[in-house]
């Protein structure tokens, strides 16, 4: 494992000015389990914004269970609002593929349906299989296939950023 | 034979099939229930349905009869949207007098990718693991005296729930112990998790003594058994299964061993009442304890569910 030269805190910075403009009156944040789900969490309090955020997981829409099963350890989806007519504003890590995003948009609709879904990200690295964007990307990077980027919470509640081989 | 692989493992270690709790390792256990905390708040959704299954047919396979164990079975897959075709074996092919491999490859040809097996005769769901295509899943729904791996599985979920930790429980499983697949599914999921205490409660004719070899600690004695017990698993009185005189009466066994919330008043002030069910009101249990706070039953039956689907979509998941 290595850190690359992304920082993510001051990432982090940039994404919560950027989402600003994003946010309605009636916005709901939603985080991707489990990168995303730290970012809006933060992003929450940060912004000061009413109620709680929302946690979300691709597990049970995947389009992968075929060939690699049902993941462990996965949160399950909670959403302590209601979906139906709420504006929704998706955090994330990482935007790749776009795979995930389009699973838990799936994932979302089984409880409702909301007025809107945009996209926020940390980082975008390209590499989209379908087509889908982010409203609002703090970087975007290019990586080699076989590397997985991924954002880890350190005890203090700091973000960074870790590159792995891909297995 | 050196460490034959366990029939319901793939060689990474991975459940392919669930036909028995006895071998399994605790993290696979821990997996499963893991999984179906998951899947319990699919029931909250405005769509209880979702996709891990799309496109697979279950066939449910009862060769014995079992009304609520084969629904729930059929709601999991249901709700993870797989067709299901439930077979009345015991009244259509078998009679007929075909064999259970025939069956089998029949349904295969039928391009089935799990069967739900229920069957008189210990072991015939492995025989059914063993012959049947590498992309075919087998669920064991309870063979003979042997295993009833869902059951124990939702046992333990409904232990979990409650207890939160299985690190210091004092378990005692009451009544018809010998006859009992599902007692035997229990003592060795509780004797992997950790349960420090399993007691196995009832008259000689029905708890063998050959328990205490499994780490049990057998009580003929329903005072000494339930006393400070965490959770009591009471079981059915098996009229179908007693062959020959192994009881006075019903009536003689529920003043023995008959849960009363006389008798429950010896177990913690927050020990939980279970059973597989159906229950035998005034048999085995008392209809005030199995209506009373105590009482997990109907919780039992919701967390069956969520445990089906996900030993289903973790098998339906794993290659062979």
């Amino acid at each position: 494992m290595t850190t690359l030269l992304l920082d993510a805190e001051a990432l982090y910075a940039e994404l919560r000015d950027g989402v600003r403009g994003l946010i309605k009156p009636d916005t709901s944040l939603v985080g991707i389990w489990s990168g995303g789900a730290w970012l809006a969490e933060r992003l929450q309090a940060d912004l000061g914004l009413l109620g709680s955020h929302g946690v979300i997981s691709s597990t049970l829409h995947r389009d992968d269970f075929g060939e690699r099963g049902l993941a462990s350890g996965t949160d399950p989806t909670h959403l302590p609002f209601a979906i139906d007519g709420r504006h929704i504003l998706l955090v994330d890590d990482v935007l790749y593929t776009g795979r995930t995003i389009r699973a838990v948009i799936n994932e979302m609709f089984d409880f409702g349906r909301p007025a809107s879904v945009q996209l926020a990200v940390l980082v975008d690295r390209g590499g989209r299989e379908l087509p889908i964007q982010a409203a609002f990307a703090a970087a975007r990077v290019v990586l080699p296939v076989a590397q997985r980027l991924s954002l880890a919470r350190q005890d203090d509640g700091r973000f960074t950023f870790s590159v792995e081989d891909d297995r | 034979m050196l460490s034959r692989r366990n029939p319901q493992l793939n060689a990474h270690g991975e459940l392919i099939h669930l036909l028995s709790i006895e071998g399994l390792p605790k993290a696979v256990l821990t997996h499963i229930l893991d999984t179906a905390g998951t899947f319990l708040s699919v029931n909250d959704r405005e769509v209880k349905k979702v996709p891990l299954l799309r496109g697979k047919s279950v066939f449910n396979l009862f060769f014995e009869n079992s009304t609520r164990t084969r629904t729930t079975f059929e709601i999991a897959a249901k709700r993870l949207s797989a067709d299901v075709i439930n077979l009345d074996i015991a009244r259509s092919s078998t009679a007929k007098g075909e064999s259970l491999l025939d069956t089998i490859s029949n349904l295969s040809a039928m391009h089935a990718d799990m069967f739900v097996v229920r069957h008189s005769e210990s072991g015939a769901p492995y025989l059914i693991a063993q012959h049947c295509a590498p992309h075919v899943h087998v669920v064991n729904a309870g063979d003979g005296r042997h295993a009833h791996p869902t059951q124990g599985l939702l046992d333990m979920y409904t232990i979990r729930h409650f207890k939160k930790d299985f690190s210091n429980l004092t378990v005692a499983i009451v009544g018809d112990i010998v006859h009992s697949r599902v007692a035997r599914s229990d003592i060795h999921a509780l004797t992997t998790l950790g349960v420090p205490e399993i007691r196995a409660v009832g008259p000689k004719t029905l708890v063998p003594g050959d328990l205490t070899q499994m780490g049990v600690r057998v009580c003929h004695d329903m005072a000494e058994g339930i006393r400070d017990a965490d959770v009591i698993i009471m079981l059915r009185l098996q009229n179908e299964r007693m062959s020959g005189a192994m009881l006075p009466s019903a009536g003689e066994f529920f003043k023995n061993y008959g849960l009363t919330d006389g008798k429950l008043a010896l177990a913690k002030p927050d020990a939980i009442v279970m059973h597989p069910g159906p229950i035998n009101r005034g048999v085995e249990i008392d209809s005030s304890v199995a209506d009373g706070s105590h009482s997990v039953i109907l919780p039992q039956v919701t967390f069956g569910i969520a445990v089906r689907m996900a030993v289903m979509s973790i098998i339906a998941g794993n290659e062979a």
